[in-house]
């Protein structure tokens, strides 16, 4: 039961990441790109019109963890209180910079706001990013110091950084140089995907542009990734045993290097869409192979006193997992079936649609 | 750790202020909506269609807003009230799951398409969507107020040694014997807000006479919704919450009302008077003897315990705002009651639109019902305190234990500024949309 819920989640979070992450990448080749107001304009647009429909599934991730994982949504919530707290603004600046821009014809005030839509992107996607190493390299569990806990085995608090940045240090913080580097591949993935939202919902006059971006961004992806695999072996040493174990995860590995091979082709794609399943591909195996390399654990411990977080130790009692199953699974589908209704509806080009709010 | 409790609950109770200014308007509007919708197809009046489209957009300013300052509640849940999330999460997890995946994706779909999708689906299609718009913000009332039911009010659970709450049986948490009367009095008095707003923007465009026609649709639909909507917040349903009160919470119910001495004969009604809680005594008071005792159980002289009956451990420990909350709320919502009843008077006599000091009275008192609607709120949560889970958890340890006072002032005051950026552009949003007024429909 814990394993269906873990997979549940996990999915809910994979998606909010691929749909979510187009607009956070719309963002930042808003920031970086676009030049002129039509571009801007047509930019903000679609990520505008989709935002709020696909931060619910950060709200749907939020409850279900919530709901069956209480002990690691404690744990994980107050422990990594300062960066959650600055993404709830990240997302609250973003929103508004979205939703005011068009709402008055001053250049001023569309500068105002677009900055505020840009940077708020490209900051979120950092801080994601930072976060995926922060379960990857683990933390310091119960706030041992000298072998002595200060707090109960699944409690912990993370400063924004400590003055060595290293993730090896006894007390890492959020930010340090390995958290960066995962945080950088979450800024250049998400760039990546954006450009290909925008390229497939717009007619922007640098489309075409964009496909030179995605390659040159595509290269220093492909660099960071070789990086990271080198360096994730001394933050997490047990991180390829899952895969030596049970072979069939590495399907998820797979899934990343499609897409990141493919979108070495981007400029011979014969159809916008092809791109952003590329990148999608990317995002989706690139959660998926850190998870499985992870699992069971979600959490793991730096200190030799505590254990590792994991899906068993944090869960919450069989009833309720099981009979939240049963609504689960009604409310899972009603979650597809609302996104391919309004993604359908609202198919092809945006640049003509009302932007009404 | 004293500190660090103060620190938590100041930043809970101002975002969940700042946060239940948007969802009491959007609830009751999202009504108010599709009885507009509902009248344009009976009728084929363009006006009621121009009304329902020109409020959605009213409704879909107010609906960001809820968005992105309800993220910061759910996630307080675990950044700041984390051993409570860890030991009731297999409880309220369940609610608040619910609430993110039936209602929150409801509402937000069929706004979009409410919103787009006129054109495209017909008319009929779009009143649909509009009536799951409706559908989705209530139940979504509906999941919140199970969750705090159970707070108020546990049922359906068992305690672990460690000290863990665990579901023992699922459907009790929508059978709570709380939520029903809670429910509806919470949306009725969400219906209050909206009709105020709408009978507001109605005045202020008869008055201002410009877009009269709409102007007086407004009036009319909002003096009516708003007539029914306040008396039934009064009776049955705040009546019935009161009951449920002094039977569950009696030291709740002692402090509310400021009875602070237990009176054999029966107790009066305080209609004014200041708490000293020095002397332990009502300052200034006016007060109507036995009536508190006859309201609440229909007997003159039945004997209600007093503040002094209860320990002090017991007592929610502020006993002055839990009164003037409970009072504010009260006495706020007899005043809409006459104003509504006077106004329905009127419009019966088709003179409202000409009776202008009623007009200006109804347009400023808009602010009143989200007042109303808030301190109905702070009664609730400061009656249940010095608990989280009434009788079971202490607020005390509920707190997270690593996050230290100084980080949760830190955020506080981020969200104070964000939080007044916030409203400031909210008021100039939609003081534009209200000032534009709506768009007739053009064949």
């Amino acid at each position: 039961m814990e394993i269906f819920w873990y997979i549940i989640i996990g999915i809910v979070l994979a998606v909010f990441f691929i749909l979510d992450g187009y607009d956070f990448g719309a963002g930042i080749i808003h920031l970086f790109f676009a030049k002129t107001e039509k571009d801007k304009e047509v930019i903000a647009k679609s990520a505008g019109l989709f935002w709020d429909s696909n931060e619910v599934w950060l709200v749907a991730a939020g409850g279900m963890l919530f709901m069956a994982f209480p002990t690691f949504y404690a744990s994980v919530f107050s422990g990594f209180y300062l960066p959650l707290v600055l993404v709830l603004w990240l997302i609250i600046f973003r929103a508004i910079g979205l939703e005011f821009r068009s709402q008055f014809k001053y250049q001023m005030w569309k500068d105002i706001w677009d900055a505020s839509f840009g940077v708020s992107s490209l900051l979120l996607a950092l801080f994601f990013g930072i976060a995926l190493g922060n379960i990857v390299r683990g933390v310091n569990l119960g706030i041992v110091q000298n072998g002595v806990a200060a707090h109960e085995g699944h409690y912990f608090f993370l400063p924004l950084w400590d003055s060595s940045f290293s993730p090896l240090s006894e007390h890492p913080g959020v930010i340090d140089w390995f958290t960066l580097i995962i945080g950088l591949i979450s800024v250049v993935t998400l760039a990546i995907h954006g450009a290909n939202w925008v390229i497939l919902k717009t007619n922007s006059s640098i489309n075409s542009k964009l496909k030179n971006i995605i390659f040159i961004l595509n290269i220093v992806l492909t660099a960071l990734t070789l990086f990271s695999l080198i360096v994730w072996q001394t933050v997490n040493p047990n991180s390829f045993d899952n895969f030596a174990n049970k072979p069939y995860l590495i399907v998820f590995p797979i899934i990343y290097l499609t897409g990141l091979f493919g979108l070495f082709f981007i400029k011979k794609l014969k159809k916008d869409i092809h791109g952003f399943v590329l990148s999608t591909l990317l995002i989706f195996g690139g959660i998926a192979s850190s998870l499985a390399s992870l699992f069971p654990v979600i959490l793991p411990s730096i200190n030799e006193i505590h254990e590792p977080l994991t899906i068993y130790n944090t869960a919450a009692s069989e009833y309720g997992l099981s009979v939240a199953l049963t609504w689960g699974i009604i409310g899972f589908i009603l979650l597809f079936v609302y996104m391919i209704i309004q993604k359908r509806l609202m198919a092809g080009k945006i640049d003509k649609m009302d932007y009404g709010h | 750790m004293e500190d660090m409790l103060f620190y938590d609950r100041l930043q809970f109770a101002f975002t969940i202020t700042f946060h239940y200014i948007f969802p009491q308007l959007t609830m009751g509007l999202s009504l108010m909506i599709v009885y507009f919708k509902w009248k344009f197809l009976k009728t084929k009046v363009d006006k009621y269609n121009d009304a329902a489209k020109f409020f959605m957009k009213i409704f879909a300013v107010n609906f960001t807003m809820g968005v992105v300052t309800g993220i910061p509640m759910e996630f307080q849940f675990g950044t700041n009230w984390a051993k409570f999330s860890e030991l009731t999460g297999g409880i309220i997890g369940q609610t608040l799951a619910m609430e993110g995946m039936f209602s929150f994706f409801l509402e937000s779909s069929f706004l979009a398409l409410f919103i787009f999708g006129e054109k495209l689906m017909g008319q009929k299609l779009h009143f649909l969507t509009g009536f799951f718009v409706f559908l989705g913000s209530w139940a979504s009332g509906w999941f919140i107020l199970s969750t705090n039911a159970w707070m108020q009010h546990p049922v359906g659970h068992e305690i672990l040694d460690n000290g863990k709450f665990v579901l023992e049986n699922f459907s009790a948490l929508f059978t709570n014997p709380w939520l029903l009367p809670a429910f509806l009095h919470n949306q009725l008095a969400s219906v209050v807000t909206s009709s105020f707003v709408v009978a507001s923007i109605g005045a202020f465009y008869v008055l201002r006479n410009k877009q009269t026609e709409y102007g007086k649709l407004f009036l009319k639909t909002g003096v009516v919704f708003g007539f029914i909507s306040s008396i039934l917040v009064a009776f049955p349903t705040g009546d019935w919450n009161a009951k449920n009160v002094a039977k569950h919470q009696p030291a709740t119910f002692a402090a509310m009302e400021g009875i602070f001495h237990t009176e054999e004969a029966g107790s009066e009604i305080v209609l004014i008077g200041q708490p000293n809680m020095v002397e332990k005594k009502l300052d200034n008071k006016i007060a109507v003897p036995n009536i508190l005792s006859f309201l609440t159980y229909q007997e003159w002289h039945k004997q209600i315990p007093g503040i002094d009956q209860f320990e002090e451990e017991n007592l929610p420990d502020n006993i002055p705002a839990l009164y003037y909350s409970y009072h504010i709320m009260v006495g706020l919502g007899t005043i809409f009651i006459g104003v509504m009843a006077l106004a329905l008077f009127f419009l019966w006599r088709k003179k409202l639109h000409t009776i202008k000091p009623l007009l200006w009275t109804i347009m400023f008192l808009v602010p009143f019902p989200y007042i109303a609607n808030l301190t109905g709120w702070y009664t609730a949560e400061l009656g249940r305190q010095p608990y989280l889970v009434y009788g079971l958890l202490k607020t005390s340890e509920g707190i997270s234990p690593t996050v230290s006072s100084g980080n949760t002032l830190f955020t506080l005051l981020g969200f104070v500024a964000l939080y007044m950026l916030l409203g400031l552009l909210f008021l100039v949003l939609v003081g534009k949309t209200i000032n534009e007024g709506p768009t007739p429909q053009t064949h």
